[in-house]
């Protein structure tokens, strides 16, 4: 087999375009959907089951279907459906953040009810009410044993943005396949996506196992 | 100061607290012995609402705190709870978990906040444990954090829910010493507890409860040493 090093090295900066592309919806779709997860985990916790259901059911649909069935509909759906034309970009943000939200709702939700009921009544009686003692009290413990599943969570997220590349948002992946289709090669371009995907997700799990070490030592 | 009137409980079907019905006194310190599943607890914990009240009223110096109306943070921050679990919070510092409340709550300001968690430290023997976290503390120190931490709210009333029955045998004096000490300053205090020796010491009242009422209640020496009822006989009969 002749591996050609220098179309890698001609495609390089394509590849950086890509990684760089891969990086920033990869941590736009954390972000957001760690925003949204949370929200949608204390509407899943609500008493009122009436007023629960749509938070499950939300948790539900994303998790019961695959992710790529959610970036078609998204794509050509839901996208077009609010700007009147399809956007790659945000159709792939979109997916992976309502996707990723899904689950860390779950990972909040488990977090949370894991913490001794008695820290929540020993705050009330303090007198906190219950958002004081959800901000003082309960979210604070909580977030230090939902890291782990979280770093999951985002190396999964991390994983998955490749799938992006099949609505042409410029990301690695779609890089990859570009360079297939120019020179009809197949283990120079994906051997090489591959290995930076696993430098990027060892650098992630790397990352979190520190903060985690960081705060189990606070 | 408070008064308990027709109070009843249920959990689903399981009716706990039938027909509650008692007046505290300010400066009174009023012990609640009892089997366990008698209710005692949970008449403790509707006293701040923990337990949402299934009938019948509860009045706070003559505020009804079963009132919709009624804000009961405003209440619960002038009622101290201690727990048979001390429940301090293990992510902050002993004079963090202290000073969280008067910090949030009263929106005192952190030197005032400081001053007065540290004499109140002082004031149950752990000055020096300021900066340790719950964690490295003995049973019996973290209880008497957790009661520093109720002081800490300037409460006018304390609830104490078997404060002692977690801590091994040699750390129950340590606590119920600092108990005496609150009783003595006139403290309001409504204690549910199995230590008996505490119960005849401290307490103004001794209510005796079983099947979801209060059986029984007399001055401490009466109870004990000639108890009316049978079931408060058989019950003593067995923890004395």
């Amino acid at each position: 087999m002749d591996f050609r090093f220098d179309l890698i090295v001609d495609y390089a900066p394509l590849f950086l375009k890509g990684t760089l592309y891969t990086i920033g919806i990869s941590l736009v779709g954390i972000l957001l959907g760690t925003i949204l997860g949370l929200l949608i985990g204390l509407g899943k916790m609500m008493q009122n089951k009436l007023l629960a259901f749509p938070f499950n059911l939300y948790i539900a649909f994303f998790r019961g279907t695959p992710f790529f069935v959610q970036i078609f509909i998204i794509h050509f759906g839901v996208i077009p459906a609010i700007l009147g034309t399809t956007n790659g970009l945000a159709a792939g943000i979109l997916a992976l953040s309502l996707n990723s939200a899904a689950y860390i709702a779950e990972i909040f939700r488990a977090g949370i009810q894991s913490i001794d009921r008695g820290q929540m009544e020993a705050a009330r009686s303090l007198g906190m009410n219950h958002i004081q003692a959800m901000r003082y009290v309960i979210l604070p413990q909580a977030f230090k044993r939902m890291i782990p599943p979280l770093g999951n969570e985002f190396i999964v997220l991390l994983k998955e943005s490749s799938l992006t590349a099949l609505i042409a948002v410029p990301e690695l992946m779609y890089w990859g396949r570009a360079f297939q289709g120019q020179y009809y090669k197949v283990w120079e371009p994906y051997l090489t996506a591959a290995l930076i995907y696993f430098i990027l997700t060892l650098t992630l799990s790397y990352l979190l196992s520190r903060l985690e070490k960081r705060l189990a030592t606070e | 100061m408070i008064k308990v009137e027709k109070l009843k409980k249920s959990f689903g079907a399981n009716e706990v607290l039938k027909d509650i019905n008692v007046t505290i006194q300010q400066q009174e310190v009023v012990v609640v012995i009892g089997p366990s599943g008698s209710g005692k607890s949970t008449f403790l914990r509707c006293l701040n609402l923990l337990e949402t009240i299934t009938a019948g009223h509860v009045s706070i110096e003559g505020v009804d705190i079963t009132d919709k109306q009624t804000d009961i943070n405003k209440i619960r921050a002038e009622v101290g709870m201690v727990f048979q679990q001390f429940n301090l919070f293990p992510h902050k510092t002993v004079l963090e978990n202290i000073m969280l409340s008067p910090l949030k709550v009263k929106k005192i300001t952190e030197d005032k906040a400081r001053e007065t968690a540290l004499s109140l430290l002082k004031k149950v023997g752990l000055e020096d444990k300021a900066n340790a976290y719950p964690d490295s503390l003995s049973g019996g120190q973290k209880q008497r954090v957790a009661i520093a931490r109720a002081l800490a709210m300037e409460p006018k009333i304390m609830l104490f829910d078997e404060p002692t029955s977690a801590l091994d045998p040699e750390m129950v004096g340590e606590v119920l010493e600092v108990m005496k000490q609150l009783a003595k300053e006139g403290m309001t205090m409504v204690v549910v507890t199995h230590e008996m020796g505490f119960a005849r010491e401290v307490g103004d009242r001794v209510l005796f409860m079983d099947g979801g009422y209060i059986v029984e209640e007399n001055v401490p020496q009466e109870l004990f040493d000639n108890p009316q009822h049978e079931r408060t006989q058989a019950f003593l009969s067995k923890v004395l």
